[in-house]
This record gives structure tokens, sequence and C-alpha cells, in this order.
């Protein structure tokens, strides 16, 4: 009994490391493929569970989770404080409140292991910030406008949108180079596998620059200004939220958006994407939250509430803030109320973010940026060639050259990323041809001629030539549709004919063909 | 409450002390990794082109002969060792990790046409158009100093003459008996002067011989009247015989599959049979433009590699009808005589410009000790690349080779030549009574009868 729970829940392991089901093999006719393909649906079953194995025995941590106790008490009712005293110090420590009331609000951006954070104020106050010890490595006013700041993953370097241009620093506080063409930035976002900056500017033009190369790329949105943009990193598209409660999806391939859906009756506000890639959370200044599937372009709920922003953990919760009040959701299918903090009165919330690989929410407000503790947010085990938490200079460095070998093209960045390395589908079969028609046409005449059965008629209306009669009517219009298609098909193909004509004919002689009336 | 947070501590997750191994972590979430199948797509593609960047297969040309290389052996207790002999009589010991001249094997007055060693390595048979079977002691390459002896000729151990020219010799897997091949086929003893025993089936000059690496009494023949015969050492008279439209050249058997065979033939195709069903070749591996001379099976059975007289050296998989590499070079000349080494990891061959050639067998094969971290790259590379060859772009970069002049023309010809016929018959059989023509496939159409 114990045996077969167990392989039962390894199972239920499995299906997330096959990525999907096996292809059916049974149709092929080839033996040689069907074995070779046999053979390696069998690997990969055998590497699929060897992953489940791993994950169930050898993990080093355990998730974080915070559930309640009897009827009466709600996880939403625990306070930060409550939370604060139950769990141990080196944790609590991830809970504090940074007071900068001058230079807010703040905005920020974790590195992709959680080891770095970039803080930016909007009256022009950048910092590095490494989260191991606390520690402010770098600091630097930049005297102007900073919309926001986003991590680069290589060499640390970060991005920032200032009030002309965007420029990129090095962790140092360097300027490395100042990026003129993207114009006047209101968002940014890095795409990592590309080595992408994209960025929106004021006059909702769409920039795409490859950071490593330097080419760029420029879309006009045609849908006007907006600062809601987010990456989904599965498939590495950009969604841009407009005035006109529209979302659209852009790649760097084309002009012209990939998708774009009506999501809410008034302009959206923030956008967030769960890392599966399937989900998509829109708010709407309408006071509605969507949640949509993005494999049917569907709501699967619709939740009311503002949100200035919104954010997916690592671990699939959903956060929302608005003026000083931030809220956590949790649920797979159904999202519902996890959790509450509210700041103090009067801070108005400009951004949330959860670390990734810990149980922390990174709060940036108007009077500076305060982190809080949601259990079971984050990703309890990394991986240390993907992104390492505790890496040090010379893995950094190693990780570095192997992210610029891998680096993708544009070209991979596409809606459904699992098309690529596939054939395309055989297209379905062209016209019937007229043999096939003709067949279809007797089967049908041959079916009605089986059944005909006619009502017995009064005296005189019932003679063998009328019904005789009766029978070949019933059969011409069976026939009729058949002979309609037929007669539609030859016209066109009598047309090609002519044309033809007048192209074989010698040259002296095509002054002889009919002319066409009209030229 | 319960409450539970991700909490690490540094010192679990890292090193202790600084001369430790960094710790490594793994957790195999899909979820981690995003566009996974785009990542291993570009490294498909990377790793393809670095197969193109890396591929270098010719290593070097082992000179000394005076006249076109005719046969070559090799030492199957050495695996350095290579013997060769030319046209003129000369038979050379070539040390293929120095490649020189390791000893001389002076006595042919003619062309030495057949050369192979016993299974122990110790003894050399020789055979030529001087109508003489000649043994050799192999010197044995233990001490360095007798490799720069200035005395490195070798005198017969045995001269045996016989009444007719000799085209081929070989010597069974395992046992004592050797075959050689002229007017008709003998089987010969080390110690007697004369044949045990000879086979004659039809009167044409039998021209290659091989025996069956697994069942030691089995041969197979190919003689200048198109045949290809088969042997049992047991029984009185010849097996079977297959008839087919053109010469086989010669013959080598799967050593890792015994029953199956593959016949170099004069019309520039191979063909792999299986002895006991000889209706049909299981495969035509197509590719060369000229007379295939000569093919050898690697010791792992997987490819065979085949020299041509187009001045080509080609390599097939043993199941791939096209071959899967071309070695060429602007020096090489018609090629007689190739071998794969017993590692299976070179190839030898032998020309008509007095030169023995040494390739590798993987053109960008990273050769010498491998670090375990450069074998699971390695590893990984092939794997990735053979997960999408067959996407457009990996297979054009993966197929790509630079071909002669010539040999590309001829190539080109032939394509249009056999997309001429194949019409032609396409037309015929569209213009007859149904049924009234039958086409026959490419497998059995070379094949005239079979005889028993």
């Amino acid at each position: 009994m114990c045996l077969q729970e167990m392989s039962e829940e390894l199972d239920l392991k499995m299906e997330k490391y096959l990525r999907g089901g096996a292809a059916n093999l049974e149709v092929l006719q080839d033996k040689k493929l069907k074995g070779q393909l046999a053979h390696r649906e069998n690997l990969y079953g055998k590497s699929a569970k060897a992953a489940a194995k791993f994950e169930k025995w050898l993990m080093p941590s355990e998730g974080g989770y915070l559930e309640a106790e009897g009827p009466v008490e709600k996880t939403w009712r625990f306070k930060q404080e409550d939370i604060g005293q139950a769990v141990d110090i080196s944790s609590a420590r991830n809970q504090y409140d940074v007071v900068l009331p001058e230079l807010g609000p703040y905005t920020m951006d974790f590195s992709s292991s959680g080891q770095y954070m970039a803080v930016a104020g909007r009256k022009g106050h950048l910092a590095i910030v490494d989260m191991k010890n606390f520690e402010v490595r770098r600091e630097f006013q930049v005297r102007e406008t900073v919309r926001d700041v986003v991590f680069l993953d290589h060499q640390l370097l970060f991005a920032a949108a200032q009030k002309k241009y965007t420029y990129i620093y090095s962790p140092e506080g360097i300027e490395i180079h100042c990026l003129k063409d993207h114009g006047t930035v209101l968002r940014l976002q890095y795409l990592k596998n590309h080595f992408i900056l994209a960025s929106i500017n004021k006059f909702g033009h769409l920039h795409y620059q490859d950071v490593s190369t330097g080419a760029s790329k420029s879309y006009r949105t045609g849908l006007g200004r907006t600062d809601v943009m987010r990456v989904n990193t599965v498939n590495g598209v950009v969604a841009l939220g407009h005035s006109g409660g529209t979302v659209t999806m852009w790649n760097p391939n084309s002009s012209a958006p990939l998708v774009k859906m009506l999501c809410h009756h008034g302009p959206v506000s923030a956008l967030a994407f769960h890392p599966n890639g399937h989900l998509m959370a829109t708010a709407g200044k309408e006071r509605r939250i969507k949640l949509w599937d993005l494999r049917k372009y569907e709501v699967l709920q619709t939740l009311p509430g503002h949100a200035n922003t919104l954010d997916f953990s690592q671990k699939g919760l959903l956060a929302r803030g608005t003026c000083s009040f931030a809220e956590i959701l949790s649920g797979t299918e159904h999202y519902s109320r996890y959790m509450n903090h509210s700041m103090v009165k009067g801070y108005q919330i400009k951004n949330l973010l959860f670390r990734p690989y810990e149980d922390v929410l990174g709060i940036g407000h108007s009077m500076g940026w305060s982190s809080i503790l949601v259990p079971g947010s984050g990703e309890p085990n990394f991986d240390s060639w993907v992104a390492n938490p505790f890496e040090t200079r010379k893995q950094r460095r190693e990780k570095e050259v192997h992210l610029l070998l891998d680096k993708l093209p544009p070209e991979t960045i596409m809606l459904d990323p699992s098309k690529i390395g596939t054939v395309k589908p055989v297209r379905n079969k062209e016209k019937p041809t007229k043999e096939e028609r003709e067949a279809e046409m007797e089967a049908a005449i041959e079916d009605v001629k089986g059944n005909i059965t006619l009502k017995n008629k009064t005296k005189g209306r019932n003679k063998p030539s009328k019904r005789a009669k009766k029978k070949q009517e019933i059969i011409t219009k069976v026939k009729r549709p058949f002979l309609e298609q037929q007669m539609r098909e030859p016209q066109l193909s009598r047309k090609k004919q002519k044309v033809s004509e007048e192209d074989e004919l010698p040259k002296s002689l095509q002054r002889f063909t009919r002319k066409k009336a009209a030229t | 409450m319960k409450v539970k947070v991700i909490s690490r501590s540094t010192d679990e997750f890292t090193r202790e002390r600084s001369k430790d191994l960094q710790r490594v972590f793994r957790n195999y979430d899909p979820n981690l990794r995003p566009q996974e199948k785009a990542v291993e797509y570009v490294r498909a593609l990377n790793a393809a082109k670095l197969d193109k960047i890396f591929a270098r297969p010719f290593i070097g040309a082992m000179d000394g002969h005076i006249d076109a290389i005719s046969c070559m052996a090799k030492n199957p207790n050495n695996l350095k060792g290579i013997f060769s002999g030319s046209m003129d009589g000369d038979i050379r010991l070539w040390d293929i990790a120095s490649r020189r001249t390791v000893s001389q094997f002076l006595g042919h007055q003619g062309a030495v046409r057949g050369l192979t060693a016993s299974t122990d390595g110790r003894v050399l048979v020789s055979c030529g158009t001087d109508c003489t079977v000649r043994l050799w002691n192999v010197p044995v390459a233990t001490l360095k100093e007798s490799y720069e002896s200035s005395d490195n000729s070798v005198k017969p151990l045995e001269v045996y003459v016989w009444k007719n020219a000799f085209w081929a010799v070989d010597h069974q897997w395992d046992g004592v008996y050797f075959a050689t091949a002229g007017a008709q086929v003998d089987i010969w003893n080390h110690n007697r002067s004369q044949p045990v025993r000879s086979f004659e089936w039809g009167t044409d000059t039998v021209i290659s011989v091989r025996f069956n690496p697994g069942e030691p009494n089995l041969l197979a023949t190919s003689a200048s009247d198109r045949s290809i015969t088969l042997y049992d050492l047991r029984m009185s008279s010849p097996t079977r015989k297959l008839i087919m439209q053109t010469k086989t050249n010669s013959i080598c058997w799967n050593p890792m599959e015994p029953m199956n065979f593959t016949a170099a033939n004069e019309d520039s195709n191979c063909y792999s049979y299986d002895a006991r069903k000889l209706d049909e070749a299981r495969m035509v591996h197509k590719d060369h433009v000229s007379a295939v001379m000569d093919i050898d099976y690697s010791p792992t059975g997987r490819e065979f590699v085949t020299g041509s007289y187009d001045r080509t050296v080609r390599i097939f998989q043993f199941n791939g009808g096209h071959s899967r590499e071309i070695y060429h070079t602007q020096r090489m000349q018609r090629v007689f005589c190739v071998k794969f080494s017993c590692d299976a990891s070179y190839i030898i061959s032998g020309s008509d410009d007095t030169n023995l050639r040494l390739w590798k067998a993987k053109a960008s094969e990273q050769m010498g000790v491998l670090l375990p971290r450069e074998r699971k790259k390695h590893d990984y590379h092939e794997a990735v690349k053979n997960r999408y060859k067959h996407l457009p772009e990996v297979k054009r970069i993966l197929r790509h080779r630079h071909l002669p002049l010539p040999i590309y023309k001829a190539a080109a010809l032939r394509r249009t030549m056999t997309e001429a016929a194949r019409k032609k018959e396409e037309r015929r059989k569209a213009h007859s009574a149904p049924g009234s023509i039958s086409t026959r496939p490419l497998r059995k159409r070379r094949i005239i009868t079979e005889v028993e």
C-alpha cells in the first residue's frame, strides 16, 4: 500500500519533468523510425523519473508556508510582527523599512539570483544593495528624474531610465552607455536569454536593443502613452497595457503586435505574468483585477480592487499594491486572499517585487522602500547553474561566458516557444479531384435510389409514368448541388485556358486574339 | 499559526575552506529554465559549427615506397604497426605513431598483391605476381633501438613457389590456414609448401578473398567473372555463387554481425549482403563516382571505409545509403587500399602516389587524453546535434562538404543520369499495359543470378 502511494506520488512529480505527453507512435508506418522514437521516449521517461526521485529525496531545503490553526484563525489576519516573532532571527532581518522621504517614490529590481537589488528614487537616487548582508555596494545621485531601473544580468550592469535618456551603469556607478535613441523612457524590461533591453517611451514607441551587439529596433505602438510593461519570461514576449484597456504583446521581429486583447473597460494600470507563462494578471482602473489563461485567451477569474502594481512570485503567489496597502493572493486555479500588509497611512506604493529564491516581498513606495516576509512565495531550491544566490566572482564570470554562448537570436521570441525545433504540420488536403467528386455524387444518388418510397396517390396520379417522373425528380434534386459546383469549377479553368492560349500563340498571330472590350 | 520561511545559512551552501570545491546544487524544475528548447537549439547549432571548425581529418602522409601501394595489412597484435606492399615488390612495416618505416621485407620480384598477418601477429604472409607465397617473421617492437638500427630488412621465413600468379591472400581469424586467390582459391597451411586444398568454380581469376570473422571455416571471394562466391572449408566444393552485373573488387565481412558482408563494386557502389540470403542486397551504399577499390570495416562494425578510383576515401554507416564523410587531398591519387585501425579511431589509405595517408576516423574528434569535463561536453554536443540534425539550418551545416570540382561534376552527372533512367522507366511503365513491366528495386537490379 505504502509502495503504491509512493509510486503514485512519483508519477505526479514525473508529469512536470516529462514536459507533455508522449507522441502517438502507433500511427507511424516506418518501423525503423518507430523504434528510434520509442527508444527516445523511453529515455525521456527514465530521465523524468530520475528527476522526480531527485526532487523527492535530494533537495536540500523545503519551501515556506503559513497556515492557520483552528477555524477562527485566518492567514490574512496575521501581522508582519507576528510572523517576525515566529521565524528565526536571520529571516526576521528581512523585515525592514528604509525611510528616505525626500527622494521617493522608489522603484527596485532584483538580479536573477536575488543576490543584489538596484533601487532608484524618482529624484535621482540610485543604489545597489547586496542582499546577503544588507550592505549598500554603491550609491549615487544623478540629479535628474529616474523613472525605472533594471538589472542587466551580466557583469552586474544596470540600466536606469532617466529624464531624457536611458543610461547603463557599471556596478561601481560609472556611466558606461547613454542610449539616446530610446527617447524618454517610462519603463524598462530586460530579456535575459536574448540580451535584449526593451523600453517604452512617452510617445508609445517600443524599443528593443541588443546590449551585447548594440543592434536596435523600434516600433510605434500607436496606442498612446503607457508605463505598463512586462516580459513573459517563458517566451520573451513583451506585453504592454494601454489606456484604452487593451493589452498588446510584441516580439522584436514584427511591427504589429502578436496579440491585441481588450482586457478592461478603462485604462490598464498593472500587468504581471505567472512564471509558468500561462497565466497573466491585469488590473484596470475600473476596479477590476483579471486573471487570464494565455493558452485560450480567456478570463479565469475576476477580482474586485485597484492595483498600481502586480507581481507573481516564483511559486505563483500574486501581490497587488494600491495606495499604502499590499495584498497577497494565493491559489492555483482560483486565487483568494492569503496575506495583507498595510503601510503607514499616506505612503504610496509604487512597486512590488518578490525577491527570487526567498520568501520576501520588496515594496518601493513614496517614502523609501520596505521589505516584508511572505512565507511560501519563493523557490526554496536553487540550481547553481541557473541562478546561484551564493555565487562567487569566479563563478559569475564563468556563467557570463556561458550565457553569451547560449545567447538566443531574437527570432526565438514567439508566443509558443515549444514550436522551436519542430516541423510544420502537414497541410490539409486540397480540393477533391474530379473523380472523387463524381464518385461522391454517384454514392449520393445510389443512396437515394435505394430508399425512395412514394406515397400511394389517388387514381390517375399513381400511374407508373408519373411515379417514374417523380423518382427522376428526386434524383436530379440530389445531383443538383454537385452539378452546380462542377459548373463553377470549369468556368474558372476555361478562363485560365484563354489566357494561356494568348501566351502560347506566336507573336505575329497574337494581334488576332480577341481583345477585352474594356481595354 | 504555523509558519516557516526559507532561511539559508551561508555555511551550508558555501565551501568551508578555500581549497574545497565549490558546492553545487541542482533543481531540475523546467520553470526555472525558460526557453530551454530554444537554448538547446542554439547549442546544437553552435555544436554543428564547432564541428566544422575543428574538422581537420588529415594527420600525415607516410612516404617511402617508390611505386604505387597495392595492399595493406593490419597487425592484430600491435596497434601501431601496419604493413604495406607496393607494385615494385617492396613490403614495409610502418609505425603509425611516428609515421616511419620500421622494417622492410625484401624478396618479391614482381608486384606484391596480397598481405595478411596471422592471428597472433607473429607471421606475415605475402603473395604477388611472381607466383610466390612468402612467410615472414614480424620483428617484435620491444626496444626502441631496434627500430633505429641500420639493418632493418627482414629475410623471408619460407618461400613457396606455385603455378600461378596470386591476387590476394587472407588469413583465418582463428586458425592456422590462409587462403590465396589467383587462378583458383588455394588453402594453405603455414608449414606446408603446397596448398592443402584448392577450390575452383569457373575459369576466371579470383581477385579477392576474405575469411569470415565469426565462422573460421567460411570465406568469401570475388572473381573477375563478376561473381561473389562463398566457400566452406569443411565441404569439398564451393557453396554459393552470386553473379552481379559488374565486378566486385573487394569484400569485407562485418566483424560484429558476421553473417553480413559488404562488397566494393566496380560500378562505384557498395552492396551489403546477408550471406544467408543472397537474392537481394540489404543496402546499397552510393556516393563514389568511380570504381570502389577497397573496403574495410571498423572493428565496431558500425561503419566502414572505402577507397575509390575517384581519388577519395569515404566513410559509410553500415546501414546508411550515403557516406558520412569524404576525405580527399590535392595530392592523393587513386586509392587502392584502405584500412581502419584496430582501435577504430584512424584510417590509413594507400594510393597510386606511393604514399600511405593517415586520417582521423571522426574528422573533428579531439585526440589525446580528455578530461572528464571535456568528454562530458563532447557527449552533450553530440547529443544535441543528433537531436536537431533534421532541422534545415543544422542539417545544412552538418552535411556540407567541400568536394574537388571533378568529383562534384561527376556526381551531378550521375544524378542526372539516374534521374533520367528513372523517368524513362516510369514513362515506359505508364504507357504499357498494367503489370507488363515491373520495376526491380536497386537492391536486386544489379544481381544477375544466384547459383547454388
